[in-house]
């Protein structure tokens, strides 16, 4: 409810003028993406020929754009972007599901096992949040490729993981812990008590009590890191493109778009349609779950 | 590629449900153990796996940064600090480092000013949802996206050419015979890009403000009213101070993000027309120049900045809860 106070702070900026500077930024802030989907939609000769807004004067629609991107590489790949997408979905779920599931475990073991140590260890995964992921790149990369070795013994082989997606989900997964035990601890930790004691008098065991009273009860907390994570990872280019080296086996969407951002600048139906695939499916996250997505996103601004 | 397409989803399901089985199967067996055994195990089997992740996915990798930061480009030659020497005294990374202040200074400013400035008139208007869906959605834009998005709106052609991209159309318009190539412009080229970044991020600017200026208590608010206070003076007087810290928090979760500002600048010049920032020359130098020392020392130099940014950040957001 709006106090006469309120109102009164509201009045003294308010003005027609303030509605149309607000209208502008909404403007601004939308026909560049709009650009985006229209230029997908047009054929190629309306593209290279005309500004996209022509189109509104000349309205000529075609999904030949999306077929050619996806399908006949349009980008001198034999299958198109269709295998960087399959990579970005496969990327993104385990990516997603590893780290939420390790962090509520050790969130748990956090709020509810205290042990001599227990705070400290909790601040140290606190604190890693400060550490850049540009820190742990080439170790991590050397590490994954050629294993560890101390004055020539081998204490961690070369596991032949390239190619594949394993380097990628565990580097998402290393990366996204210290926030996600962070935000699950705050919320594990304020779980009822009673509930907790009272399955443990009854016998039953810390894993069970995990498995069966704290994961159903933390779900509000999981899917907003969920929804965050998802999009992190989804979005992600510096990880996606070090741990697999934009090879079409298993490199993700944003590796492929930002080399032929480089390289196809000319082909705008193609780069369009290819960056809209990319960019629908945050956008329909944002449109169906936007109070998880704003929470989720508020809650881990400062990752990375 | 179908076959392809159901080989990579497998491998995804397979990952997934042997995961979790093997979690579940190892949960079920410890389950079964008695007294203190049992407490060990579920420390053990519960957080180990998080702590393992995290030795030697961040700490170890990050002490072993700062140790080849110390060596030459294949790390068989001691140079002490002679990579920093060397990021300090070179004319391209002074440019570097030069570019990177200017992104840390100029972006979080206007985020967080024209998130402000939105803030304080958007709850006014008539379907003020929409308003502040359109302008929050780029936040949910990969950044790789945003940049193509951008790199269209300033694509250049000659101005006797029908023009393709929107900016120089609009200063056709406007009356601008030959507008420049703008991505090519330096300095000007850093502006257009940090403008991506501002549009990205002040969606978020506007949102988290606008929460704190909503829970500015009334009795305050009404108190500065009776005592005269009105319009701009109320709000320099009353509601800065009330959101500080607030103001502070944006402030600084944009310029982190900022510092670590990479697939902005690899997707739209790959550093290249004096564009170059801290991150992606870090990346050049890790994965185009394979030179682990350089890239050690740039990526010290990183964490050094976000350092007290994140405790600052961190601190106040402790405050303002405490407060409340």
């Amino acid at each position: 409810m709006a106090t006469p106070t309120r109102t009164g702070v509201r009045r003294a900026i308010s003005s027609p003028l303030a509605s149309f500077a607000v209208l502008l930024v909404t403007v601004v802030w939308t026909v560049p993406t709009l650009g985006l989907l229209v230029t997908s939609l047009r054929p190629q000769q309306d593209v290279a020929n005309t500004g996209w807004w022509d189109f509104f004067a000349h309205p000529h629609l075609t999904l030949a754009n999306y077929h050619d991107v996806l399908f006949n590489g349009g980008f001198g790949v034999q299958d198109g972007l269709m295998p960087y997408l399959v990579n970005s979905i496969a990327i993104t779920v385990p990516a997603t599901i590893f780290p939420i599931v390790i962090a509520s475990m050790a969130a748990y073991v956090l709020a509810w096992i205290p042990f001599r140590g227990s705070d400290a260890i909790f601040f140290v995964i606190f604190a890693l949040q400060v550490v850049p992921l540009q820190m742990a790149l080439v170790p991590l990369l050397q590490l994954f490729s050629g294993g560890a070795h101390i004055g020539g013994v081998t204490i961690f082989p070369a596991l032949g993981m390239g190619g594949t997606y394993a380097p990628v989900w565990i580097a998402h997964t290393m990366f996204a812990l210290p926030l996600a035990v962070f935000l699950l601890h705050n919320f594990i930790a304020q779980l009822p008590r009673d509930l907790i004691e009272a399955a443990r008098v009854d016998g039953a065991s810390h894993f069970r009590v995990f498995r069966s009273i704290v994961l159903p009860l933390a779900t509000p907390a999981l899917a907003s890191f969920a929804i965050f994570q998802f999009l992190w990872v989804w979005n992600d280019l510096l990880v996606g493109l070090t741990f697999t080296g934009g090879a079409p086996e298993s490199a993700p969407m944003p590796s492929r778009l930002a080399q032929l951002s480089g390289s196809f600048g000319d082909h705008w139906e193609i780069l369009t349609a290819g960056a809209f695939v990319s960019v629908v499916v945050p956008l329909i996250v944002f449109f169906s779950l936007q109070r998880y997505f704003v929470r989720g996103l508020l809650a881990g601004s400062v990752k990375g | 590629m179908w076959a392809d397409t159901s080989v990579k989803f497998g491998n995804m399901f397979g990952a997934v449900a042997g995961f979790l089985g093997v979690l579940l199967l190892l949960f079920y067996l410890a389950g079964a153990a008695r007294g203190r055994l049992s407490r060990r195990l579920a420390i053990l089997l519960l957080l180990g796996p998080a702590i393992l992740l995290l030795l030697v996915g961040i700490v170890i990798p990050a002490i072993r940064t700062i140790y080849l930061s110390l060596f030459n480009e294949d790390s068989t030659k001691f140079l002490g600090a002679g990579n920093y020497t060397w990021a300090f005294g070179n004319s391209d990374i002074h440019q570097v480092l030069l570019n990177t202040l200017l992104w840390i200074v100029v972006a979080p400013l206007l985020t967080t000013g024209l998130g402000l400035v939105l803030a304080l008139l958007v709850d006014r208007l008539r379907g003020q949802a929409i308003y502040k869906s359109l302008i929050f959605m780029p936040m949910a834009i990969s950044f790789v996206g945003a940049s193509i998005i951008w790199k269209f709106v300033y694509a250049y052609r000659d101005p006797s050419q029908p023009q393709i991209g929107l900016l120089s159309q609009i200063c056709l318009w406007l009356g601008w015979h030959h507008p420049p190539n703008w991505i090519l412009s330096h300095p000007l080229n850093n502006f257009l890009l940090m403008i991506i970044m501002i549009w990205v991020q002040t969606g978020f600017a506007m949102v988290v403000l606008s929460a704190a200026i909503k829970a500015i208590p009334e009795d305050i608010t009404e108190a500065a009213v009776l005592d005269g206070a009105q319009g701009w003076r109320l709000f320099r007087n009353v509601t800065i101070p009330m959101i500080r810290s607030t103001i502070i928090v944006v402030l600084t979760t944009v310029m982190i993000t900022t510092l670590k500002l990479f697939d902005i600048i690899r997707t739209m010049t790959g550093g290249n027309f004096g564009t170059q920032v801290l991150a992606n020359e870090m990346y050049n130098q890790a994965f185009t120049e394979f030179n682990n020392g350089r890239a050690g020392a740039l990526a010290v130099l990183l964490f050094l900045a976000v350092v007290p940014l994140v405790a600052y950040n961190v601190a106040m957001l402790r405050k303002e809860r405490g407060i409340r």
